[in-house]
C-alpha cells in the first residue's frame, strides 16, 4: 500500500539529517562549525521570499532545485542548510541533494516559521515595481546591470556641479538610467544662446533658473527621480555642506577656482569625481576617486594662466561636443554606480572632434600632491581651492 | 623627427597647426626646436629660468614626462608628445 504523504515525508526525514534553528544562526553569525563556513538555500517560492528571507541565503526554489544548485553551491562537500516555511519541502530537497551527491546537507527544523518566533533575523528583498521592471527592462537584461544594478542606480545619489553643456546630456541620461536622486548645482538662468547645445532646456525656458528648467525635463523623463536643487554659485563656503552625502559628483563647471575648490572638498570627503572638461572641438575626461587613482591636482597642480584658459564663452565651442563628453560622464557614472567595467581612473582621455581621434594618457599620482599626499582630516577648510597666485588668476579671469 | 600635438590654446602660436614635426634629442631639445620654429610658443611653455611652466602638462606617448626624466627624456623619431594645458570649459 501506497504510504499517505505525511507519512513519505515522515519516512524522508528519517533519511536526512535535521538541525535546529538555534544552531543556524549561531554558524551565521559567526560560530564556527569546522567545516568552512555554511550556505543557507531557501528553497521556497520566489512569492514567498519576496516577504523575507534568512541573511545571505541563495535562492532556488524546489522546483529548479536540480537545474539550479550547481549554479548556487559547485562544490558537493560544501555545508548546505536548506530552509522552508516549515521544514517538510526542505526535507524532500535534502533528500534530493543527498541523491544529486551533496555529502553534508541538513534540512533546518520548523523553517523560516520557527526561526521568526525565535525572534531571528530576516532580509526583505527590495522590489522593483513592475512599472520600474519594464522601464528599466533593457538594464535588467544586461548582466552587468540587472535587477542587482538597477537597485543600486535607484539607491545612488548623483550631484552634477552645472546644468550647462555637459550638465544638460549627463542629468538626462542618468535621469533616464533610473539614479534615484540627482543634485543639480546652477546658479543660472536659460539664455538663447545656451540652446545650440544645453538640450535640457527649451526656448520656451529662457530666462527659467537653469535648475528649475532641468528638473522640468527631468521628471517628465521618469518620475522616479528626485530632483535636488540648488540655485547657488558653488564656492568654500558651502560646498561642505552641498556635496557631502553624495555617492559621485559630475565635474561639468566653467572654471579653474571651482574646479580646484571642488578637488579638494571631495578629496576630505572621499568622494569620486567625474570630470570633463571642453573647449572647441576638444574634450577631455577622467575619474578621480580619491586615495584610489590621483586627484585633480595630482593631473594638474596649478592652472594655467587666463590669457591660456579661455572660457567656451570666449572662445566658443562645437555644440555636439559636450553631448559627447557629458555621456562619457554620464557611463563612468553608470559604472561607478554598479560596479562594472574599468572606471577611468589614472587615465586622461583626449577627444578631438575635427579629427576623431581618442587618446588615452596615464595619469600618476603625485607623491607631493599638495592635497590628497595627506590624509582627509589634515586637508583644512582654509586650503581648500588655493593655488599659487590664485588672487592674480582670479584677478586676470575677472 | 617627433611629432608634437598642439592643444587649442597654443595653435594660434603655430599658424592653426594641430601637429608638427620638431627635431631633438630630447624632450627639452624637441620644444625648443618647436619654439624656434614658433616663437610665440616660448614664454607659453617655458618660465624664465629655462624650466617648463607648471601649468604645462607634456607627455612622451602616453606618459607624463614627469614620471620619466623631464626634459631630458629622451625622444626617438617616431614618439609623439604631447603638449597638454588644462581646460576648464564646461
Amino acid at each position: 500500500m501506497s504510504p499517505s504523504g505525511a507519512e513519505f515525508i515522515r519516512q524522508i526525514k528519517s533519511q536526512i539529517a535535521e538541525v535546529d534553528p538555534a544552531d543556524v544562526h549561531g554558524w551565521l553569525n559567526g560560530a564556527g562549525n569546522g567545516n568552512g563556513g555554511v550556505t543557507v538555500v531557501d528553497v521556497r517560492e520566489s512569492d514567498e521570499i519576496a516577504q523575507g528571507h534568512l541573511p545571505g541565503a541563495k535562492l532556488v526554489p524546489r522546483g529548479y532545485l536540480e537545474s539550479r544548485i550547481e549554479g548556487a553551491v559547485p562544490d558537493r562537500s560544501q555545508h548546505v542548510v536548506l530552509y522552508c516555511a516549515s521544514g517538510n519541502r526542505s526535507a524532500l530537497a535534502a533528500k534530493t541533494l543527498a541523491d544529486l551527491g551533496y555529502e553534508h546537507v541538513e534540512s533546518m527544523t520548523g523553517g523560516i516559521t520557527l526561526w521568526k518566533d525565535r525572534g531571528y533575523k530576516v532580509e526583505v528583498p527590495r522590489k522593483l515595481t513592475s512599472e520600474q521592471r519594464e522601464r528599466y527592462s533593457r538594464h535588467m537584461l544586461v548582466p552587468e546591470i540587472g535587477p542587482e544594478g538597477q537597485q543600486k542606480l535607484l539607491d545612488a545619489k548623483v550631484l552634477l556641479l552645472g546644468a550647462g553643456g555637459l550638465g544638460s546630456p549627463t542629468a538626462l541620461y542618468l535621469a533616464a538610467a533610473g539614479v534615484g536622486t540627482i543634485g543639480i548645482v546652477d546658479d543660472d538662468v536659460v539664455d538663447l544662446s545656451n540652446l545650440q547645445r544645453q538640450v535640457i532646456h527649451t526656448t520656451d525656458r529662457i530666462g527659467v533658473p537653469k535648475v528649475d528648467s532641468a528638473e522640468i525635463t527631468m521628471k517628465a523623463l521618469n518620475p522616479d527621480v528626485d530632483v535636488v536643487k540648488y540655485q547657488t554659485r558653488i564656492d568654500a563656503s558651502n560646498i561642505m555642506e552641498i556635496i557631502e552625502g553624495y555617492d559621485v559628483i559630475v565635474d561639468g563647471v566653467d572654471n579653474f577656482p571651482t574646479r580646484y575648490l571642488l578637488n579638494d572638498a571631495s578629496v576630505r570627503l572621499k568622494i569620486p569625481v567625474v570630470s570633463a572638461s571642453i573647449l572647441g572641438f576638444d574634450g577631455q575626461l577622467s575619474v578621480f576617486a580619491p586615495y584610489d587613482g590621483p586627484c585633480y591636482r595630482c593631473l594638474y597642480p596649478v592652472p594655467p594662466p587666463a590669457e591660456l584658459a579661455p572660457s567656451c564663452g570666449a572662445n566658443g565651442v562645437l555644440g555636439v561636443l559636450p553631448g559627447t563628453m557629458g555621456l562619457l560622464q554620464a557611463t563612468e557614472v553608470v559604472k561607478l554606480i554598479v560596479g562594472a567595467g574599468e572606471p577611468l581612473i589614472g587615465r586622461l582621455l583626449l577627444y578631438e572632434a575635427l579629427g576623431a581621434t581618442f587618446t588615452e594618457l596615464k595619469v600618476r599620482r603625485d607623491p607631493e600632491c599638495a592635497i590628497c599626499s595627506r590624509p582627509p582630516e589634515e586637508i583644512s577648510e582654509e586650503e581648500m581651492g588655493v593655488f599659487p597666485d590664485y588672487e592674480a588668476f582670479c584677478a586676470a579671469a575677472g | 623627427m617627433a611629432t608634437v600635438r598642439i592643444p587649442p590654446v597654443l595653435r594660434p602660436s603655430t599658424g592653426g597647426e594641430k601637429e608638427v614635426q620638431a627635431a631633438g634629442e630630447n624632450v627639452g631639445d624637441v620644444l625648443h626646436s618647436l619654439a624656434d620654429a614658433h616663437p610665440d610658443t616660448q614664454t607659453q611653455l617655458f618660465a624664465d629660468g629655462g624650466e617648463l611652466n607648471r601649468y604645462v602638462n607634456v607627455y612622451l606617448n602616453d606618459e607624463d614626462v614627469r614620471v620619466l626624466d623631464g626634459l631630458a627624456t629622451p625622444v626617438g623619431g617616431t614618439d609623439v608628445i604631447v603638449i597638454l594645458p588644462a581646460m576648464a570649459g564646461g
